[in-house]
């Protein structure tokens, strides 16, 4: 097996006394979608954070393709072949979608019209083909969200980091997002997602990772993971996993 | 066939610059009067420190209250040059320029990677300024608070023209010279960069902008373009002190005229700077004749109530207006 492409190794994240990430360490398989779950205030976003650079943590390491990238910058992180995506949408609502996109092209293409050219390509990929010279503010929260992806993906990357890309849309904007996530992997990149909805969860991820008070508390198959008793208290509540199972066995009876 | 049309458009944009340029340089055959002359060529003075600031405060999103700094520095540089060092102007222009580079590269460094953004940015350049103008009055070197006198030769040799048209021609041309780099920036990798820090910094940064380089380079560049205004400034009257050159009148006015004229535009720095001193002139001389006498400031109360207005109607500046006008007059004919 190749090794992992993201190997978070350990990592802890204290805020003054608060340790929003506790000792976590999770592999992201190369050309694999990995997700991440928990409920709020799990640490995912923190965790995002310290893979993407934003944050340095208070303890452990990350590697990244085979390399110790814990103290490195967010943009050389980019360089690297890390890109990420925001839950709160960071549009750059003066320009338009197509020099939106172009900032992200630029990275690895110096001039203008290969950037440009990029920056249209990767619409089309993601459906923002139509909407190309409109202003970026005036998208609507779907429209944002693809221009997120969008703008990530044009920096070519090898592990895109998805932070909820699919909160906040409704259920047919999240059916026609879900085959643009899958055409990602199918184009040969790794992503590790965070997700709180549970159908995108389990049709696109290999295998996810749960986290609760900043710790993992599961991972395995989106299958193996949805019936494990800690995962189902977790999101529940303490003793809901033993009144699941007791509804369970009781309802061949009634 | 697409990129065809989208290239011929380009290089249609090109005509708007040239053909002010030319306008801008036919008005002196035209004018008898040297008045007119003098309010022109300080005018193609004051667009070209605002043409600086517009790079790091229209492009960057970095609004600089201390840009008196780099023109002061640009001023003192080509008088001291000139006078303690005998190096001729035509030389001293470029390494003033140079110079000021060098002060906004400092300066850029020091708040940058201290993360200042915002109003802090904006105190920190205004307190450098400050320190300048402070430095200058104390400092026996460059004449201290008496000033620097750069000898009177008229000779285009020493870049005095017998014939004050050519000085304003020059102006003009590094005006013009600024407008096309201007746009060349603007459609520039770098100036993609710009804009998205402007627009969003940590956005910039996941996508792989090195926003301290950017934000550094771009100081710097905005700080050269304002001590070549400060050089032509102290060339122009021949005479420098702390007040003048380093004065926080420069720092409100290459700051004002772009955010009238139209921020981060190729054009706004040049409305701006026409319509504020064209502004300033209209309301001293009315006040001269209600009032039968002078009061100094008065300008200044028209500016502030012109930015009012601008930020009130016209966020995007004078040329916003236009834009949005002649889009609406289109909208409106079928």
């Amino acid at each position: 097996m190749n090794p992992p492409l993201l190997s978070v190794q350990s990592i802890t994240m204290r805020f003054g006394g608060l340790t929003a990430v506790d000792a976590v360490s999770l592999d992201a398989e190369t050309g694999k979608i990995t997700g991440v779950i928990g409920p709020n205030g799990a640490g995912k976003t923190t965790l995002f954070a310290v893979i993407s650079g934003f944050e340095k943590p208070t303890s452990g390491a990350i590697r990244f393709a085979g390399r110790d990238i814990t103290s490195m910058q967010v943009h050389e992180r980019a360089v690297a072949g890390i890109a990420r995506t925001f839950q709160i949408v960071q549009p750059f609502a003066g320009l338009s979608v197509r020099d939106n996109i172009a900032v992200g092209a630029y990275l690895r293409h110096r001039r203008r019209d290969s950037a440009l050219a990029k920056a249209e390509s990767v619409a089309h990929a993601v459906g923002l083909a139509p909407l190309l010279d409109q202003p970026a503010g005036a998208l609507t929260m779907a429209g944002r969200k693809r221009l997120e992806l969008a703008r990530a993906l044009a920096t070519e990357p090898k592990l895109l980091l998805l932070d909820e890309v699919l909160a906040g849309l409704n259920p047919s904007e999240i059916r026609d997002m879900l085959p643009v996530v899958q055409s990602i992997r199918a184009g040969g990149v790794t992503v590790l997602m965070i997700e709180h909805v549970m159908q995108a969860v389990m049709s696109l991820c290999d295998a996810v990772v749960v986290l609760a008070q900043g710790r993992i508390i599961a991972s395995g198959t989106p299958a193996a993971v949805a019936r494990d008793p800690g995962v189902i208290e977790a999101y529940l509540g303490h003793g809901a996993s033993q009144r699941t199972q007791a509804q369970a066995s009781e309802a061949p009876h009634a | 066939m697409k990129h065809g049309m989208k290239d011929a458009m380009t290089q249609a944009t090109c005509w708007p610059i040239l053909l002010v340029a030319a306008a801008f340089a036919l008005l002196p055959l035209g004018l008898g009067s040297n008045a007119m002359l003098n309010f022109l060529t300080f005018a193609m003075i004051m667009t070209l420190a605002a043409q600086g600031w517009n790079v790091i405060g229209g492009l960057g999103g970095q609004f600089s209250f201390g840009h008196a700094a780099f023109f002061g520095t640009g001023a003192y540089a080509m008088a001291l040059l000139q006078v303690r060092f005998a190096i001729n102007p035509w030389l001293a222009l470029p390494l003033a320029a140079v110079l000021g580079g060098c002060a906004g590269g400092v300066i850029g460094y020091l708040s940058f990677r201290a993360r200042l953004r915002g109003s802090y940015f904006a105190l920190v350049t205004l307190a450098f300024a400050e320190v300048f103008r402070i430095l200058a009055n104390a400092w026996g070197f460059t004449g201290a608070a008496a000033g620097v006198l750069v000898p009177l030769r008229l000779d285009p040799l020493q870049m005095q023209f017998n014939d004050r048209r050519i000085f304003y021609w020059l102006a003009l041309l590094l005006v013009a010279i600024v407008l096309g780099a201007t746009r060349f920036i603007m459609r520039s990798r770098f100036g993609a960069q710009l804009i998205a820090v402007r627009e969003n910094e940590d956005a910039a940064r996941a996508l792989g902008v090195n926003t301290l380089v950017v934000k550094l380079n771009a100081l710097v560049i905005s700080a050269a373009i304002t001590a070549a205004a400060g050089a032509l400034y102290t060339q122009k009257f021949l005479y420098l002190d702390p007040s003048l050159a380093y004065g926080s009148w420069i720092s409100v006015d290459a700051l004002l005229a772009p955010i009238i004229g139209g921020l981060g535009t190729v054009f706004g720095p040049l409305v701006g700077t026409i319509v504020l001193l064209g502004l300033g002139e209209i309301t001293k001389t009315i006040f001269a004749q209600v009032t039968g006498g002078a009061l100094p400031g008065v300008d200044l109360v028209a500016f502030g109530v012109l930015l009012i207005l601008c930020v009130a109607f016209a966020p995007r500046g004078v040329i916003g207006l236009a834009a949005g006008t002649t889009i609406k007059a289109r909208r409106a004919t079928p």
